[in-house]
């Protein structure tokens, strides 16, 4: 993927879209009923952008952000990465993307209980198939950059909330990637650890990463540049900088 | 790209049982049960086949008896037979050429019979002198009620010793203190060595023991009797020679016996220009261990197929709780960007080290635990190669088939969709 940090710092050159989204529709069938938790999304994100996916509880939130993360496939519409259609790659090829571009963060953690803080943190590093020595030493970077050095041999259970969204947060931070995905990182934090963990990005995002984020408050939506304003699966509204 | 490696990734498999320590204890104790339950089962099983089997083959399935058969006289009745030595039965040939040429056949067993007067004491009784080998007694098994058996010394000294059997004895008014006694043939002073039990029930023609036998090396009974056998009626006096009385054949199976027969047969009607042989095999305890056989392989199988099923969906449940409670740790892989075939190779590694060692240990178990049977509760248990094959192999195939199973179906998800479960 190409640099980030060039995107930010030029600005004209970063008209083009990193990921483009047209006509995005996600259809769930619940027994005789279909439920549209998208229903045509169509926007453009740019390198560096910090955007904050906004909406009631329901309005299709997660399942866009799951789909920008290529955890998820659209029923109908395009999704373009870089250039490339999502529906033409691979399963091995998404993976790989979410392996070297992609950190995610999400409302309930989703850290492997049976594993340490050190472990957790080093799986993305364990997957691109580092060295053990390799992925030590990155483990304890992270670890001190967030702030939980001194867990590294704990497990998830043993922690604080605020501390093990920043134990997730170092895991989506082990592979470097250009572009993090939250949803809801704060939804499960009190206040003061939820603006610990909203500096924490917001450096992230200085350093010239992309940041999508879902949350439904609005002190929160406002540390990022940019609003995506859903109801019902559809755009009700578009703040800053965003390609429509 | 550099990508993964195999190796770490079983290690990581590997690594991943030890951390989940209780759930891969029980994973394995469901196999290790299977496994153990199947091959201790099936010992059980194959200890009271191979029983009924014993008891069948102690009755002589396993025997074909030929005996020397007096042809039928060609022309008128009688008129010349006077001065007439007759020829016929058995050859001491015969033995050999069977033992050399019918395949299956273990040993052959020779005797000669006579009616001789026996005295013991004060007692008198006419009784059947079996000359024959010790190996009568492993052919035809009657246990030893006092003193011994004849011995092969016995044949190569010519000694003049005789075992008599029970109820022979009994009649003679022979006990335990009789060993040692003189029993007094013919002419001829045998000193008792042995009493042995009779057969039970009337003798058949599987049993070619009489309730009156004396039994004396054979070798002793030619040098001391000859081998001519003189018969006197009112009318007639007849001499006849025959080698042989019997031949008892003990073939390595009772599969063998039809077979060990038909080549016998051939082989007796090539050299004998008369037919003046009998050929008999236990059919109806040929029939009854057929019959025992087919029961217990039915019983076997009923035991193995129930035993396997029950093991089977033992360890299948174990298996496809265990992994499908990890569906969202699989997820979590997923969404951090292990591709589909990184979670079904660390599963793989997991499900076939928790199958194969429970495998193994319940292997163990399994062969334990009828030997406990044995040891405590006296039941005979025979543990088969098969069976411990059969037990490792369905097991740990279930094993693993139902532990890669939801793990590959869970990869296959789109990662959302593992994410989701919990
Ligand atoms: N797996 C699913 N099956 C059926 N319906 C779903 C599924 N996931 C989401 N939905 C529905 O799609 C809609 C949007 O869900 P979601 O994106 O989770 O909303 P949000 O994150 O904004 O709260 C909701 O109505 C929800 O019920
Ligand atoms: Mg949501």
């Amino acid at each position: 993927m190409s640099g980030t940090a060039d995107a930010a710092a030029a600005p004209a050159a970063a008209t083009a879209a990193v990921l483009q989204l047209v006509d995005v529709v996600k259809r769930y069938q619940v027994g005789q009923e279909q439920v549209n938790a998208l229903a045509g999304v169509s926007f453009g994100v740019r390198a560096g952008s910090f955007l904050a996916i906004m909406g009631a509880s329901g309005s299709g939130k997660s399942t866009l952000l799951n789909i920008l993360g290529c955890l998820d496939r659209p029923t109908a519409g395009e999704y373009w990465l870089n250039g490339v259609d999502v529906a033409q790659m691979s399963d091995d090829a998404l993976s790989d993307h979410r392996l070297h571009n992609l950190g995610f963060v999400f409302q309930s953690f989703h850290l492997i209980s049976q594993l340490t803080v050190a472990e957790n943190i080093a799986l993305p590093l364990f997957y691109q198939g580092l060295s053990r020595e390799e992925q030590h030493e990155r483990v304890l970077r992270l670890a001190a950059e967030v702030g939980v050095d001194n867990r590294l041999r704990h497990r998830p259970a043993e922690l604080s909330g605020g501390q093990r969204q920043r134990v997730a947060i170092a895991r989506a931070l082990a592979n470097n990637p250009p572009v993090i995905l939250a949803d809801e990182p704060t939804g499960n934090l009190d206040t003061a650890t939820s603006r610990q963990i909203m500096s924490l990005l917001t450096t992230l995002n200085a350093e010239g990463r992309t940041i999508l984020m879902v949350t439904h408050e609005e002190d929160i939506a406002g540390f990022a540049k940019a609003r995506i304003q859903l109801r019902d699966g559809r755009i009700l509204q578009i703040d800053g900088d965003i390609q429509s | 790209m550099t990508g993964l490696q195999i190796l770490p990734l079983m290690l990581m498999g590997l690594t991943d049982i030890l951390r989940h320590k209780l759930r891969s204890f029980l994973t394995m104790l469901g196999v290790v049960f299977g496994v153990g339950s199947v091959v201790a089962m099936l010992a059980v099983g194959e200890g009271a086949s191979q029983q009924a089997l014993d008891a069948i083959r102690k009755l002589g399935s396993q025997n074909i008896i030929l005996s020397s058969v007096k042809p039928p006289e060609a022309g008128a009745e009688g008129v010349q037979r006077s001065s007439r030595m007759n020829n016929y039965g058995l050859l001491y040939a015969d033995e050999t050429r069977i033992l050399e040429t019918v395949p299956g056949v273990v040993q052959t067993v020779p005797a000669r019979f006579m009616r001789k007067q026996g005295i013991l004491g004060s007692q008198m009784l006419e009784l059947r002198v079996v000359g024959t080998t010790a190996r009568w007694f492993e052919v035809v098994s009657r246990p030893l009620l006092a003193g011994r058996l004849l011995t092969p010394r016995d044949e190569v000294g010519r000694a003049t010793v005789c075992v008599l059997t029970e109820s022979g004895a009994r009649k003679l008014l022979a006990g335990r203190h009789t060993i040692g006694q003189t029993l007094r043939l013919g002419s001829t002073f045998f000193r008792v060595v042995g009493i042995v039990k009779n057969a039970e029930g009337t003798g058949g023609m599987q049993t070619p023991d009489r309730d009156t036998d004396v039994y004396i090396p054979m070798k002793t009974g030619i040098e001391r009797f000859g081998e001519i056998d003189m018969q006197m009626s009112a009318s007639s006096r007849s001499m006849e020679r025959v080698e042989l009385s019997q031949i008892i054949v003990e073939m390595r199976a009772t599969t063998d016996v039809e077979p060990g027969m038909q080549a016998i047969e051939a082989m007796l009607r090539r050299f004998h220009k008369k037919e003046d042989y009998r050929i008999d095999v236990p059919l109806a305890l040929l029939r009854e261990a057929e019959a025992t056989k087919r029961r217990f392989n039915g019983v076997l199988g009923s035991i193995a197929a129930i035993s396997l099923l029950v093991g089977g969906i033992g360890i299948m449940n174990i298996m496809l709780a265990s992994v499908t409670e990890r569906t969202q740790e699989i997820g979590i892989r997923r969404a951090i960007g292990a591709r589909r075939r990184h979670i079904v190779l660390q599963f793989l590694v997991e499900t076939c080290v928790l199958s194969v060692g429970g495998g193994i240990i319940g292997l163990v178990l399994g062969s334990v635990i009828p030997l406990l049977i044995t040891h405590l509760a006296g039941m005979p248990t025979v543990i088969r190669p098969y069976s411990l094959i059969l037990a490792f192999s369905i097991s740990a195939g279930i094993g693993i088939v139902f532990g890669l199973y939801p793990a590959r179906r869970a990869a296959q998800l789109d990662p959302v969709e593992a994410l989701r479960r919990d």
